[in-house]
């Protein structure tokens, strides 16, 4: 037989091995910087203007897939390597753990005990039973109830306690995994698209971000109200909120208002808050009086649009302000007074009605209210393999906490005549976390000296 | 009292603490080595204190936030979450001359903190506003603390090893480093404490995923903070692997673990104020 290993085994090897476990994760957090310092997915021309690249280098870098490398092949395929390895390793191992779980050693020999790292030995008096007994009611209090077996004449006692954390890393490992598979069915199912509604009115297609096309949603959404309201005193956002309908055959199944942070879910789709703008021209009321004819109207129309005055003029909305300086709304308008010829523009006020007046023009003006329409710009996302990743995350963390802070820990006893007396000897072990078991193992050895000796 | 007049006083605490641990160190004087934990104690009471402070003060500002809501505030809680780590594995292992090397860090941060960064309470941006981000914080802190304490701990693995091994076999170590814990100590408090700092870390990873995933259905989108972490996430997962399977300890394991903080360090700071991405708020 040549010792030399089939070309297949020394695949499987190299798959199992951990130094290739720890080369992958030190590649990957290595790589992995590279995104971090080139921004990714920006255009050609940002890539070599802000980072003044010649169109050489950016050639090259785009065919190693820099500008995109979490999703790059070759990054993908170090993922890939990763859970292949994740994956063989666990395999090979599985076996010999399940082994040592469901077939512990019941008989230690001496030449066991000599490789146990904690052991001790007493010489007491009494018969192999009177002991026997003795030790496994105190293993049974204190520790675990033993296996006992009888052997020419010696007997055995094992316990164990902990077994089941030797597969807390198989929960951790295979957590990750978990993950992976949740990122894949989100990809391959799911997508993520973006859909504006301006106020009042409803959708039931949403845009797909990656490629710019109307994916129909099955239900109709509806925007009845846009709002954005700033802190106190302060031109900061506090908050911007949208009034969302769900309607299916047009009956209203669902409403909610959505913030950021506080999304609406829906038949596995989710609209997240996510931007707004201006929906059309703002339209204007104002109060017109002609000082002529002292008559007084209320007069209606959007930005720029030419307005019928009595007397035969036009006044044009030309733009607003929420807040100019410190007098509340204001409009700024124009009187055209038919002949084409536009004079001076002036401001209008909302809480100074009377302010016109004062101008002396043919016309007093005040500022009724200015109505300004928005669309609300949701975030879409449907992503089925989200729980997948969710319980990946809470096996991830319930794996590490276990391996972390449980072990699986073993004793064992003989009791064997001696010329003079009975005696026990006692080993154990712990497969992690040794030093507290050590110190948990001294004191148990005090009270198989304390219980013996008496 | 006010929020900033307790964060002067946290910091004249740490750096009083962090006097006390050298003449502790020099003296090698138990009594001295007990008050300079009492500084501490202070010096964490009052850190505390100040945080609640601010707390009540946001909130009379008519912000509703809890006071993790921009660098200044980030900052001060990181020192916060070192004392609690220390003090915590002080009371555990007793191990007092540590804190000659971890409080350095938690003093560090409150004088940049008071020095150079805005201290002023700014009310949070709609993207910020969510629970999410006080359990995110707090978790990722917490961790973050426990790895600085592994670095401070390996810093002295390193300086107390090759003492030992230059020193006659068996004689004992006098001097300072007499005071220091035995090499085999120090690199066990390491381990220990990166095995706080690890699932703390992917709590905090995951809670910022679950949090993404609300506020804008992503969980993961590669973002430099993201990223980073990430990496760091990877670095101490190889520190374990290392260290439970191929039986690595001493002075490798320590390396990596100082160079697993300077990538933490890095995760936090650097990737705000040398790169750009979502988490932009904390530069
Ligand atoms: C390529 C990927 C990986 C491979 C091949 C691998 C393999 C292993 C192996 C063979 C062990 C020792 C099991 C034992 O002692 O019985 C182990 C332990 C461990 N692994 Fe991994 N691992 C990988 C990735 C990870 C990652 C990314 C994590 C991050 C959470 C992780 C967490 C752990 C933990 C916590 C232990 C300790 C368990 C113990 O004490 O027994 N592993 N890993």
């Amino acid at each position: 037989m040549s010792k030399e290993k089939s070309f297949t085994d020394q695949l499987w090897d190299f798959f199992c091995s951990l130094k290739l476990a720890i080369i992958i994760l030190i590649l990957l957090a290595t790589t992995s910087i590279i995104g971090t310092v080139i921004e990714q997915n920006k255009s050609p021309q940002e890539y070599m203007q802000s980072y003044g690249m010649s169109e050489s280098t950016y050639k090259a870098l785009d065919a190693l897939q820099v500008f995109d490398m979490y999703h790059s092949y070759w990054f993908l395929s170090l993922m890939g390597l990763f859970a292949v390895n994740l994956i063989c390793c666990s395999i090979k191992r599985l076996p010999r753990i399940i082994k040592i779980v469901r077939e512990p050693i019941l008989v230690a020999d001496d030449g066991l005990f000599r490789t146990f790292p904690n052991k001790g030995e007493v010489v007491t008096t009494g018969t192999v039973e009177s002991v026997r007994d003795k030790v496994v009611a105190l293993l049974g209090n204190k520790f675990a109830t033993p296996v006992v077996t009888e052997e020419d004449g010696k007997i055995y006692l094992f316990s164990q306690k902990g077994a089941l954390s030797r597969f807390s890393v198989y929960v951790t490992h295979s957590s990750i995994l978990i993950i992976f598979l949740g990122a894949m069915i989100g990809n391959v199912w799911g997508y993520k698209a973006y859909v504006n509604i301006v106020e009042g009115q409803s959708i039931s297609e949403v845009w797909s971000r990656a490629g710019q096309v109307p994916i129909p949603i099955g239900f109709e959404l509806r925007c009845d109200d846009f709002e954005v309201t700033y802190y106190e005193g302060g031109s900061r956002p506090k908050d911007f909120t949208s009034d969302l309908v769900v309607l299916e055959n047009g009956k209203e199944i669902l409403k909610k208002t959505i913030e950021v942070n506080d999304p609406l879910s829906y038949k596995g789709l989710t609209f997240y808050q996510s931007s707004y703008g201006p929906a059309g021209d703002p339209v204007y009321r104002f109060r017109v009086k002609h000082r002529k004819s002292g008559e007084t109207v209320t007069v209606r129309g959007a930005q720029g649009k030419h307005l019928k005055l009595p007397g035969g003029s036009d006044l044009i909305p030309m733009g607003y302000a929420e807040s100019y300086q410190s007098f509340g709304p204001a409009a700024q308008v124009n009187i055209d007074s038919g002949d084409h010829a536009h004079g001076t523009p002036f401001i209008v006020f909302k809480n100074y009605p009377q302010f016109d007046e004062k101008r002396g023009g043919a016309y007093a003006i005040s500022l009724i209210d200015v109505q300004q329409s928005y669309y609300t710009g949701l975030q879409v996302a449907k992503d089925p393999g989200v729980w997948v990743v969710w319980l990946g995350c809470l096996l991830i963390v319930l794996g590490s906490c276990s391996a972390f802070f449980f072990s699986h820990r073993r004793i064992w006893v003989s009791i064997q005549p001696l010329d003079k007396g009975i005696g026990v000897k006692l080993g154990g072990n712990a497969h992690r976390n040794q030093p507290a078991f050590a110190l948990y193992f001294d004191e148990l050895k005090k009270e198989f000296d304390d219980t013996l000796s008496s | 009292m006010t929020s900033s007049l307790l964060f002067n006083i946290t910091t004249v605490a740490y750096f009083a603490a962090m006097v006390v641990f050298i003449v502790f160190l020099t003296a090698k004087n138990k009594a001295i080595g007990f008050f300079a934990i009492l500084v501490c104690w202070v010096g964490f009471i009052a850190n505390t204190g100040a945080i609640g402070m601010r707390w009540v003060e946001a909130y009379a500002m008519g912000y509703e936030q809890a006071p993790l809501s921009n660098l200044y505030e980030s900052v001060v809680f990181f020192s916060w979450s070192i004392l609690l780590i220390y003090l915590i594995f002080d009371l555990k292992y007793k191990q007092r001359a540590i804190g000659a090397f971890v409080i350095p860090f938690a003093f560090g941060g409150m004088i940049w903190a008071q020095w150079s960064l805005d201290a002023t309470i700014a009310p949070l941006v709609p993207a910020l506003q969510s629970n999410w981000l006080t359990y995110h914080v707090i978790t990722c802190f917490i961790g973050y603390a426990a790895f600085a304490m592994a670095c401070g701990v390996s810093i002295m693995y390193l300086i107390k090893i090759n003492k030992e091994e230059k020193s006659a076999e068996g004689s004992p170590i006098g001097g300072i480093l007499g005071m220091f814990p035995s090499s085999k100590v120090l690199d066990d408090l390491n381990y220990k404490a990166i095995m706080v700092g690890f699932p703390m870390l992917t709590l905090g990873i995951i809670t910022g995923a679950a949090w993404a995933n609300y506020a804008w259905g992503t969980y993961w989108s590669w973002d430099p903070k993201e990223t980073w972490s990430l990496i760091v996430w990877f670095i101490y997962a190889a520190f374990l692997h290392a260290r439970f399977t191929r039986g690595w300890v001493g002075r490798r394991v320590a390396w990596l673990s100082i160079f697993g903080f300077a990538a933490t360090i890095f995760c936090y700071l650097g990737v705000n104020l040398v790169l750009s991405g979502l988490h932009s708020y904390g530069g």
